[in-house]
Formats: structure tokens, sequence, C-alpha cells
């Protein structure tokens, strides 16, 4: 067991330079030379002010932005979390309903039904999209709102909506953030 | 009809990669020429010399099992003592202090033991140093170690009349500079491109269109370190929600990475075995078994997620997948994975060991988490953890030729090698342990105060939380049904001493059983020996396996999930 001693002592020192030192240094360096944007949170910059993160999410209830996924993390970006409720939940029940009387309340003539995505929490609390049914049906509130009609809207709409990544990956979605400042017209 | 083409993507893909991958891990344990080695080569005889180690001398099993064990209590030591620390040592720019002893000890266990489990949040708790040190450092060397061990015993398969199994510290060192570090660096730097952050900066901040308060946004080098857990089945994640979160798992394209980088080297380990048993067919028939495994019960998954939950259509929510809506159960899932790559990611990360989620497992549907805890209790076999995943399969094929050789009454033998009662003891105790570990602790847990008091979620699902952790711990896996309040005294250190056992307590009988197979005369193949590639084999063999696994969990999965669902559908 003795002569075994050295090796283990050693080649954990020396692989903790290599793996814990070495590795992550160059994966920074590389990162930060060919992928500057994206290793440092992908921020959104205009002028000089930053809005945010292109990859997380914000919290908005104002009528006259479109609304993102329920954040069981009230969107802290420094904290993130999940709901953690199971499906037969009482509460998870009693926050879906109060999520859409809110959403009833905000648009009351809109008859179109809810998509699941706009009453349910994400997984991280953060998620920067919607479906584009759940954009779609914010429509008339927005539009009704800024006093637009809601064919600007849908067009505004149409030009955030990322399909399948690469036509295959993922879900087709609109990115809530980047929508709501083209509305505010900072681009 | 897209959900149908991602899944057949991700598989033919896998697949596909599995057979380079896994010829060229061949030939990295059988010391052959490789095309790094004019970079790498130096730096391997630079550590041998400095460790004062000989790479041509070779160990017996004890000395293998002892350099194994030293070597990862030591690492557990300093993974401690680094969050101990933290508050007074550097590359801290958040100042977090010192974790608590318990949450401490549950860490460096969960991290040594190719575990990861979490009880704590990332961003909140872990300085950058203990992230680098500490978790980057245990996420290679654990997994070094599970490949190293896998590799013994297929060597103890191989080679006769010999005490010999190879030399621990080489198969370690070249697991973590041939292949770990070379594939960790390509997948890190694409999940760079894809928006996974990668700097040593404090976190971000920013204004918010709406409330215009500035917005605080954690960052890290996050990318290194999701590589390595996604390829080394470990799975702990930078930020507390692992790879639901943006900035951890960007887009439907890193998501596909990450997902294949889960089951990757698992997969190839099996061409890598039929590669130095010197009959490739008798990989392919291992792979099998997985695959119709992990097919079968995926479909289960999707189908419950996808075909959401009836509470919500009663309050009149649109969970109808269509072209502009994902549809399904979406609470505890993001849009840009959708169910689909959801289900995908929670089945695939339980049939391995990784244990990282990019969904709530909590919230799933009944049938949907059955399908994750199931997989675990099976002993993650199912592709497995990297090593330890088919070295708990073989333990399960040498059952399947002992029970088969009873049937016709002939002596059992696999591969040349005579299955005799002390192999069959130990691949008892593998199977046994873990079985023994969850059962016991979630009873445990369920009949104490401590351990009922942090249940989140009320009725069957409180119960199926408990087990699920269990279930987690006791194979080595990590992910969780994350409502249970697991940061307590009592989870961390009941949770520990399971991952603890879970690892060090399977991997000395697989070595056990590597040194006396190797001590073994070889027997040549007579017409009374069962061939072990044939499909009549593989189903077998999947047998064996759901009649263990359906034995052992199905009293317990009844009062939890099953009753759930029953509830809800009945």
């Amino acid at each position: 067991m003795k002569s075994q001693l050295r090796p283990a002592i050693t080649l954990l020192a020396l692989l903790t330079v290599i793996t814990g030192v070495i590795y992550p240094l160059t994966v920074t360096g590389l990162a930060q030379i060919l992928f500057p944007h994206q290793a440092n949170g992908s921020l959104i910059v205009i002028d000089g002010k930053a809005y945010g993160s292109e990859l997380i999410g914000q919290q908005f209830d104002d009528p006259k932005y479109f609304w993102g996924r329920p954040s069981a993390a009230g969107y802290n970006a420094a904290a993130s979390s999940g709901s953690n409720y199971g499906p037969m939940n009482p509460s998870l029940k009693e926050v879906v309903q109060a999520r859409m009387d809110t959403l009833h309340a905000a648009d009351p003539d809109n008859t179109l039904p809810i998509p699941v995505d706009l009453v349910t929490a994400s997984a991280s609390g953060l998620d920067p999209h919607i479906s584009m049914a759940s954009a779609l049906y914010q429509v008339r509130r927005v539009a009704t709102a800024r006093g637009w009609g809601e064919a600007e809207v849908t067009s505004l709409v149409e030009q955030h909506t990322e399909g399948r990544q690469f036509g295959i990956f993922g879900e087709p979605r609109v990115n809530v953030l980047l929508l709501n400042l083209a509305l505010d017209g900072i681009q | 009809m897209n959900t149908w083409l991602q899944l057949i993507f991700y598989f033919g893909t896998l697949l596909l990669l599995t057979k380079p991958i896994g010829a060229y891990m061949a030939k990295v344990y059988q010391g052959e020429r490789l095309f790094l080695d004019p970079v790498l080569g130096p730096v391997e005889r630079f550590l041998y010399r400095l460790s004062g180690i000989d790479p041509r001398s070779e160990m017996t099993w004890k000395t293998y099992a002892i350099a194994m064990l030293l070597f990862n209590i030591l690492g557990l030591i300093v993974v401690y003592l680094l969050q101990r620390l933290q508050g007074i040592l550097p590359l801290n720019p958040q100042g977090l202090g010192a974790v608590l002893p318990d949450s401490a000890w549950n860490t460096a266990v969960s991290f040594a033991s190719n575990t990861n489990w979490q009880g704590y949040g990332g961003e909140t708790t872990m300085s950058y140093l203990t992230q680098m040190l500490g978790m980057t450092v245990q996420n290679f060397v654990s997994a070094a170690t599970g490949m190293a061990v896998v590799v013994a015993l297929i060597r103890g398969i191989v080679r006769h009349t010999t005490k010999e199994i190879g030399n621990f510290w080489v198969d370690m060192t070249r697991s973590v500079l041939y292949i770990l570090i070379p594939l960790s660096l390509v997948l890190a730097l694409a999940l760079v491109s894809q928006g996974v952050v990668q700097t040593f900066s404090e976190y971000k901040t920013a204004t918010s269109l709406q409330s215009g308060e500035t917005q605080l946004i954690a960052v890290g080098p996050a990318a290194s370190q999701v590589a390595i857990k996604q390829l080394g089945t470990n799975g702990g994640g930078f930020f507390n929600v692992n790879s639901a979160h943006p900035l951890e798992n960007a887009t439907p394209f890193s998501n596909f990475l990450e997902m294949l980088s889960i089951l990757i080297i698992p997969a190839a380990l099996c061409y890598t075995y039929g590669r130095m048993v010197g009959d490739t067919r008798q990989g392919w028939a291992l792979l099998a078994v997985m695959t119709i495994v992990i097919v079968a019960l995926l479909g289960v998954a999707v189908w419950s997620e996808q075909s959401g939950n009836p509470m919500f259509a009663k309050l009149g929510v649109d969970q109808t997948q269509s072209a502009t809506n994902p549809g399904g159960n979406m609470e505890g899932k993001e849009v840009r994975f959708g169910i689909v790559n959801s289900t995908l990611w929670a089945t695939a990360t339980t049939a391995a060991s990784n244990g990282s989620v990019n969904s709530m497992h909590d919230s799933y549907m009944p049938l949907g988490g059955l399908v994750p805890m199931w997989l675990m209790q099976l002993g993650e076999i199912v592709y497995g953890g990297v090593g330890s995943g088919l070295y708990g399969m073989l333990a399960f094929v040498i059952i399947a030729v002992f029970v088969s050789g009873l049937m016709v009454g002939r002596t059992p033998e696999y591969l040349g090698k005579k299955i005799e009662a002390y192999e069959m003891k130990m691949a008892s105790i593998i199977i046994l342990i873990p079985v023994f570990l969850v059962l016991s602790g979630t009873a445990i847990a369920l009949m104490s105060e401590a351990g009922r008091a942090t249940i989140y979620n009320p009725s069957a699902h409180g119960l199926s939380e408990v087990l699920y952790a269990f279930s987690s711990a006791g194979n080595n896996n990590g992910s969780a049904f994350a409502g249970l309040g697991a940061n307590t005294p009592f989870y961390n250190i009941a949770l520990g001493i399971a991952m603890f056992i879970a690892r060090y307590w399977l991997a000395i009988p697989v070595l056990a059983i590597a040194g006396s197979l190797a001590n073994k005369k070889k027997v040549p193949a007579s017409a009374g020996t069962l061939p072990t590639h044939t499909p009549l084999f593989i189903v077998w063999v999947i047998g064996v396996i759901i009649i263990v696994g359906a034995l052992s969990f199905l009293p317990a999965l009844a009062l939890g999930p099953i009753v759930e669902h029953l509830m809800i559908f009945g």
C-alpha cells in the first residue's frame, strides 16, 4: 500500500494541474478569441447599454410587452430554479389557474385557447423563449395596449420566430426579450 | 413526425460513432500507436517519471484495487478541503463562504464517486476555484477510474493463467490524456460557439427592459466543466438547474451535442470490449441489449409527457402538439427543447450514470418519471456510466450465463472461462448492493422525522421523491426529483454513505472477478458451449435484467409512480 502512496499523491497533483488549471484556461483562452460574444453571456449591448442576454429571459407583465414563461426563480439570473411541482400537486393547479385568470383579465375578449407553455413554469426559471402559439395568443393584447394594428405586431412576431435549428433540432420558438426590444424600437 | 426524426437522428449518430471511437479506445488501452502520441507521449512519460511509476510493471487485482481506492480517497479529501477553505482561497469573485461540513462531505463523495449528486446550487455556493480544482478535476479522474476498472475486467477475461490485470496508474492516466481531454476540448469549444459561457469575470450586469432595474447574470467557466460532466457521465452542473440553464445549454444543437456526449463513451466501450476480446460480435451483442431496453423505455416516457396532464386539459389549457405549439406537459421544461428533447435527455441521463438534467424530473407525469427512476434501479447498465455501465452489464452476463448453464446441466463458461461459484458470488454482490442501498435507504428516510421533513410534493409523489433520491445515490447517478430538500444533514450524510458504498463496494468485486478470471485456464469452445452473441442470448440477457429489476423494485414503484398514475387516470 505504501508503494502506491507516492504515485497517488503525485499523480493527483499533476492531473489537478492539467485538468483543473491548464484545461479550463486553454478552453477560456480559445473561447475568448474565437467566440467572445457567446463566451461572455451573449449580452445585448446597444449604444453601450446592456439590455440583458439573448439567452436569458426577463420578467414581463406589462400588457404592452409580450410575456415569457412563468418563472419559479422570478427571473433571477443569479439563482436559477424550476418549480418542482408534481403533476398532481394542488398548488400547481392553483398557480396555473391564477396565470390563466391574469391572461384573461389583461385581454378579456380573447377566445383563443391558452398554450400550455404560457402558464407552466420553465425548467430554469430563465427560459428566453415561448412557443409561436403563445406569442400569437398575445398579439391582440400587445396591439391594443400600443394602439397598433394586429398585422403590424404579427409581422414582428414572425420576424422573431426561430425555426428548428438546422431544420431538425429542437422546437420552433420566439425570443421574448428580442421581440420586446423590437417593439420598443431598440435594435 | 419531427419527434421521430430527432430520435432516429440521435441514435443513428450514436451508433455511427460507436465503432471509430471504440476502436480508438481499444488502441489506447492496448498501448498501440496513436496519432496523438507526438503531443501527448512526452506528457505521459513525464507524469510517470515524476510519480515514480513504471508503466511496464503490472498489478494483481488487489494492488489494482488498493491503488484505485487510495487515489479516490485522496481526491475526496481534496474536494472536501477546497469547499471548507474556499472563503480564504483565490478565484472567488462573488466572495462565497465556506460550505457547511455535511454538505461538503456529500459533495466530495458525490464527485469522487462519479455520482455528482448536487445538494447545493452551483452559482450560489461554489467559488470558481472549487469548481475548477475540485469539480472539474474529479469529473476527469472519477470517469477515468471507471474506465480503468472495466479495462482491468476485460483483461481478466482475455488473459489466462496470470495474476496480472494491468497497471491502474497507466489505465487511469491514459483515459484522461488520450480520451477525455481531447474529446472535452472539442466539445467545450463547440458548446461555447452555441452560447455556453466560458469566462473568469465576475457576474454580468444589465438593465432589465421593463422594470429598468439592474439584472445580475451569473456566468463563469461553464463550458469546460459542462463538456467533461457530459462525457464522463458525471452530470454535476455549473448552475443550479444544470443543463436546463440557457448559459449551460444554449440551443437545440448544444443540447444535441450534450445528449450525444452522455452515451458516446459508454456505447463505444462496447466496441472496445469486442475488439479487446478478439470478437467484435460480443460487443455488438451487449450494445444491442442496451439499445433495445432504452428504446422501449424511451417510448413510454415520450408518450407519457407528450400526452400531457389531464388536470391542465380540465382547466382549458391547450397542450395539443401542433406546428406552433410543442404541447404536452411543459411544466419544468424549456421551450427550445420541447417534449422530445427533454424526455430523450431524461432517459439517456439515467440509462447512463450521468444525472445531468435539462428538465425538472420532479414535474414529469408519473410514468414519465417512472422511466428514469427504473433505469437507475436496473443498475445503470443500459449504456451505463463510463466503465461502470459495462462492468455492471458484464455482471448480468455472468448471471445469465450461469443460469442458462444450470438449465442444461453444464458448467457455464463465458468466452473460454469457466464461471464458477466465486464469480457468481461476486456478480450477485454487484447486483444486490445497490438494491439493498436503494430500498433500505428509502425505508429509513420514510420512517424518520428528518427524512420526511423536507419532502416537497404531497401524497404518492412525495414517496417518489425519496425513492428517486436513493435510486440516484445508490446507483451513482446524481439526478433528482429536485423538490426534495436534500441539503439537510440527514440527506447529505445518508446519501453520501449510499454513494460511497455504491461506487467502491461494486468496483472491488469487479476487480476480484477480473483477478479470478485472469488466473483461470482457457477452455476451448465445444459443441455444448452457449454462444453469447446470438439474438437468443441477447433476449435472454434482457430477460434476466428485466426480471431482476422488476422483482426488486416493483413493490416500491407501486407505492410511488404507479399509484400516482392510477390516481390521475384511474
